[in-house]
């Protein structure tokens, strides 16, 4: 099978429009990594399953390779030509080959234009057709095959009168109209009845048959994915965490974020209401991402190298505080002075007690911290905890950046199939004096989820 | 076992138009009792975002109500605007579904909840409120460091949850959820429907819990009611419910529904009906694949399958009301891409 | 209200929530005719009467050969003179002015030049304001700072005032005629369409069908053209009724205070004002009443069948006129 469609190594980032002063002066104030160092490749025939929560960077991947934004750094290659960095002009005839299907139907057709002047658009733009009797019979197969039948009645009505349904399938009879190779479809069901979403992916089905396509399937619902998709790569916060064959990911899910998005799928069996083992937190601040790993802060099997960081410990003060009685709330709070520090990513923490309490109250805190729950990963990633200056310093190991590696026919980044890094972790758990060996390693323990 | 906290009888409500009137809810019964969550399941378009409305007597101006809402000895259909909107906070609560914007973005969480807790409870210190306040959010998951932030510094799924402490801060008796999950993504749904499992074990609040998700019904309710067309076409015990479907219609909403287990893919042919002008006798019967001659001319009657659980279906009786002949299967078109949803 | 075309089983709208996204989808013109056609009530009314005074003036306008006894500048008639500052007559119904010009004449002839002015002005405002708020809009960028600075800048300047230093300017290089009054209300009104069209642009910009267009690979012009164009000008007849409105009242004010046409090339109603304020003293009420009159009247047709379009457009204004239904006491057996 030829590769139709290569993804390296593929960024864009979206600058932020700050405060007032900020846009007064036009500068940008941070910005977002939408998609984050993304490679893989697409091959004639297959459906490409990506996988995501709001805020994976699915949607601007796929917006990326259709040049609806701009890639930041990286190259995406269509049958072996390279296509990020190319002028709108240059871009235009590859775009009867790459076509997409948005989401909401509702809003995907102009509504001032008739559903035959809206499939017949394609062919106007691209200049396809010879004359108006051509586009009106090419257009009219166009409706008759996704199912919109008798084809005339539908030519001359408006969006506003077609169902949801209806709508999606004259959304696909343009897309395919031109009879691209690529077409990217971004949740097309999932704005639908799910008594109608069977109904479109059948047509999906069928489409990709008869006309030989290839799919690149954007969803956040990993049961359509597994019916629909050969390949399934799993995003999280811009970056591909897993990437491998639809059986494997099913069977044999290894990144915890992957199990947990299979874990949280909701069973319609009231009989199987079993704890679900939920990572805790949801997905965090794109702007300022976790240190190492993006995933280690809600990993129920983190370990030393996973990038532990300041903001893990107010994370972990937090959770305790929201725990107790306001009272005893009150009482733990007085102790500890400012926790901004905490919220600026880093290695090592400083806490210093507020006013009229000792460095050595705010150790106690920490220990009974560590006491609720000791099995938490956040305690792997602790170097040391000890007195400085009047202050308790915490230092953590040094995370490192989670790399590709290969696990059977997948792919994935995640440091507990690193070898590199359980070996950086052995060492790092060698320097800590006292540190529990006979923890079984980081493979075997499910930890604890909040 | 308590008595049932919230106790619908026929209740209908229908929104005025220029033309012929919406019968969003026509006909409706059911009951909740406390500490119990009914799980309200239906496709877009059958209505039950409107039945939570009418409970909370939160209908626009053009719309009409009937029937009886019984809570605690009060009808709330015939009660006066001013008596209900008393009840809105301490008694009966609403979640709605879009999170993002149904906290006002000029006012820190603080004051939602002092505010709140002042109008229907004035006489409760400020020291209680805050402690009120702070174990409501911290049992939604809330750190309290976070108690004077604003909205828009918190996540979707944070501000859900702040709204569903906001709405238990009251404690009130019957908790209405219209989708509370539906904009959110999967994990936090799964937690959010964690808590709402929790409030099932540790409070007495009664919740209808709106949706058209199957799954999360399976999950977090102990009895479901199936809504099509503005009517109640089947309700019991989720498990039972959903092990052995009575009517036609829940039947065909579980084989479509699209899960991990799903091997190939089925769906009901049609579309949901206008509730103007919705079809004779029963609603269900253009798209029925068991219709029979009577379900288009006769409506159905409630009937018990087993205990606590009740549909409307020709199929399951009363034997003695179907006239002769009514059993014969019904001749339809074939629908027709046209007609679908 | 009904889809254009059912198809059976289609989705019929339910609540009035959905119901107004539904409407809210439809495209402009076609939402508008829907509108105007389904309305009811007091905006229903408005709309009509100010239609209806708006189409008296414009037959008015353009029988005025026909309609005026006599020519607007015309102080004899088959030899005879016409009496100075003679009051309402059988042959003069509002009487003559200081210059023996009949009144009535005037004021009909008045209506060719207001309705004249406010066509060329609206159609200048229209035309300059509506493409440049589409490009701003959709473009951005520096093009849009740029012209939004402007737009601003033009809409802070009191608007007569600024009428009349262009009146004044152009009066050096067109002379004082039809062209230079319009011209100069037409600048004045530009701010508006701009303004208006912009935002509905941007806004309108971010649809999903909008980014499906460039996924097509249309270009830009024709992205604006056959995708933004008609899903933005739903306002624009709105905003152009009122331009009208205030035109005349401009132009009446030009006329008033000597910057507008002169007498020799039309009658105008705002010139005729002026002349009139010497006679009130003298007890002559009929030179100065007609003619303001008709400026009143005028620019209150215009300004219903804005505020009526208005109405009827806006579909939250709308609902609260619904009926409460009937619900019948108990469901009669087979029919529900």
């Amino acid at each position: 099978m030829e590769t139709l469609l290569e993804v390296t190594d593929l960024r864009t980032r979206f600058a932020l429009r700050g405060g007032f002063t900020d846009r007064l002066r036009g500068r940008a104030a941070g910005s977002v990594k939408a998609v984050d160092g993304v490679s893989f490749s697409l091959r004639r025939g297959e459906v490409l399953g990506v996988v995501g929560e709001s805020g994976s960077g699915k949607t601007t991947l796929g917006r990326t390779i259709l040049g609806l934004a701009r890639a930041t750094d990286g190259s995406i290659k269509l049958e072996g030509r390279e296509i990020t960095g190319l002028s709108e002009g240059a871009f235009r005839p590859l775009r009867r080959q790459l076509q997409i299907v948005f989401q909401d139907p509702h809003a995907s057709l102009n509504p001032a234009m008739t559903i035959g002047e809206s499939v017949g658009h394609p062919l106007r733009i691209h200049g396809v057709a010879k004359d108006r009797e051509q586009a009106r019979s090419r257009v009219v197969e166009a409706l008759e095959r996704v199912g919109l039948h008798p084809a005339e009645q539908y030519m001359s009505k408006y969006p506003t009168d077609l169902s949801g349904g209806q709508k999606q399938r004259a959304v696909l009879a343009r897309a395919i109209i031109l009879g691209p190779d690529i077409l990217i479809a971004d949740e097309p069901v999932s704005m639908l009845d799910m008594s109608v979403r069977a109904k479109i992916l059948e047509l999906m089905i069928d489409l990709k048959r008869e006309l030989d396509l290839t799919y690149v399937y954007i969803t956040h619902d990993l049961a359509t994915a597994k019916f629909f998709c050969d390949r399934i790569a799993i995003m999280y916060l811009g970056k591909i965490v897993e990437i491998g064959p639809a059986a494997e990911i099913y069977d044999d899910p290894k990144h915890p974020y992957t199990v947990s998005l299979l874990n949280a799928i909701p069973e319609p069996d009231p009989t199987k209401s079993v704890a679900r083992d939920l990572p805790r937190g949801e997905v965090p601040d794109a702007i300022t991402p976790p240190l190492g790993c993006s995933f280690h802060p809600r990993c129920p099997r983190a370990f030393e190298v996973c990038g532990w960081e300041r903001r893990d410990l107010r994370t972990l003060l937090e959770a305790r505080w929201t725990r107790m009685p306001e009272p005893e709330y009150a009482a733990e709070r007085e102790v500890i002075g400012s926790l901004d520090s905490l919220d600026v990513p880093g290695t090592s923490a400083r806490i210093e007690p507020a006013s009229g309490h000792t460095a050595a109250e705010v150790a106690e805190i920490i220990e009974r911290l560590r006491a609720d729950a000791p099995d938490d990963p956040f305690w792997k990633g602790v170097a040391e905890v000890e007195e400085e200056d009047g202050a308790i310093a915490i230092r953590f190991h040094e995370g490192l950046e989670p790399r590709d590696v290969e696990e059977g026919p997948s792919r994935l980044q995640c440091h507990l199939y690193d070898p590199q890094a359980l070996a950086a972790a052995e060492a790092a758990r060698g320097s800590v004096p006292g540190a529990n060996r006979s923890d079984d390693g980081p493979s075997s323990d499910r930890g604890v989820t909040n | 076992m308590s008595d049932a906290v919230l106790d619908v009888r026929n209740l209908r409500a229908w929104y005025g138009t220029e033309g012929d009137p919406v019968r969003a809810v026509d006909g409706i019964s059911f009951e909740i009792r406390s500490g119990e969550t009914l799980g309200l399941v239906g496709e877009s378009g059958c209505g039950k975002s409107t039945l939570g409305r009418t409970i909370l007597g939160l209908l626009p101006e053009g719309a009409a109500t009937a029937g009886e809402i019984r809570y605690r000895d009060r009808n709330l259909v015939t009660a006066t605007p001013k008596e209900v909107r008393a009840m809105r906070g301490p008694e009966l609560g609403l979640i709605f579904q879009e999170p993002m914007t149904r906290l006002d973005p000029l006012v820190t969480i603080e004051s939602h909840f002092i505010e709140t807790l002042k109008a229907h409870e004035p006489d409760v210190k400020e020291k209680e409120m805050r402690r009120r306040s702070l174990d409501a959010l911290g049992a939604m998951g809330i750190p309290p460091t976070r108690f004077k932030q604003y909205p828009h510094e918190f996540s979707g799924g944070m501000r859900q949850r702040i709204m569903i402490a906001l709405a238990l801060v009251l404690n009130p008796k019957v908790l209405v959820a219209d989708e509370p999950t539906t904009a959110l993504d999967v994990i936090v749904e799964g937690q959010i429907l964690e808590i709402l499992a929790d409030l099932r074990r540790n409070f007495d609040t009664a919740l209808l819990l709106i949706t058209h998700n199957l799954g999360i019904v399976a999950e977090a309710c102990d009895r479901v009611a199936v809504m099509y067309a503005g009517r109640i076409v089947e309700q019991g015990d989720a498990r039972e419910v959903f092990a052995e479907p009575a009517h036609p219609y829940t039947r065909a909403l579980l084989d479509s529904i699209i899960s991990l287990a799903t091997t190939d893919l089925k769906y009901i042919p049609g579309a949901p009906p206008s509730l103007i002008h919705p079809p004779p006798a029963c609603r269900f019967h253009p798209r029925c694949p068991n219709a029979m001659r009577v379900c288009s001319t006769k409506d159905p009657v409630q009937v018990a399958v087993a205990e606590g659980h009740v549909t409307e279906c020709w199929l399951h009786g009363p034997e003695d009301q179907i006239p002769d002949g009514g059993e014969q299967p019904l001749e339809r078109d074939e629908i027709a891409v046209a007609e679908e949803a | 209200m009904s889809s254009i075309g059912e198809i059976p089983g289609s989705a019929a709208p339910q609540s009035p929530e959905a119901e107004i996204k539904n409407e809210q989808r439809a495209a402009g013109v076609r939402r508008l005719i829907g509108q105007i056609r389904t309305a009811r009530g007091v905006p229903k009314w408005i709309l009509y009467t100010g239609v209806g005074i708006v189409l008296f003036f414009l037959i008015l306008a353009i029988f005025a050969p026909l309609i005026a006894p006599y020519g607007f500048a015309d102080s004899s008639s088959g030899g005879v003179d016409f009496p100075k500052q003679a009051a309402p007559s059988s042959e003069h119904l509002f009487g003559t002015t200081v210059q023996s010009t009949d009144v009535l004449s005037r004021i009909i002839w008045g209506a060719r030049t207001e309705i004249e002015v406010v066509i060329v002005a609206v159609f200048f405002s229209l035309s300059v304001g509506v493409p440049l708020g589409l490009l701003s809009g959709y473009v951005g960028g520096k093009l849009d700072r740029g012209l939004v600075l402007v737009m601003d800048a033009l809409f802070a300047f009191p608007y007569l005032l600024l009428a009349i230093v262009i009146a004044f300017l152009l009066s050096d290089k067109l002379g004082q005629g039809i062209i230079t009054a319009a011209l100069a209300i037409t600048i004045v009104y530009i701010p508006q369409y701009f303004r208006v069209v912009r935002n509905h642009v941007i806004s309108v910009r971010e649809e999903p069908y909008v980014e499906a267009a460039r996924a097509l690979g249309a270009k830009r012009r024709t992205i604006i053209g056959r995708y933004v164009f008609f899903n933005v000008i739903q306002n624009v007849p709105v905003v152009a009724t009122l331009n009208a409105a205030d035109a005349i009242l401009t132009l009446a004010a030009l006329g008033f205070l000597g910057y507008g046409l002169q007498p020799t090339q039309a009658a105008e109603w705002g010139y005729d004002v002026q002349r009139a304020i010497s006679d009130a003293g003298a007890g002559i009420w009929w030179t100065g009443l007609f003619p303001g009159l008709a400026i009143v009247l005028l620019v209150t047709g215009f300004t219903l069948v804005g505020e009526g379009l208005n109405d009827i457009l806006n579909p939250l204004i709308r609902y609260r006129r619904v009926r409460k239904p009937e619900i019948p006491a108990e469901p009669a057996e087979g029919e529900k």
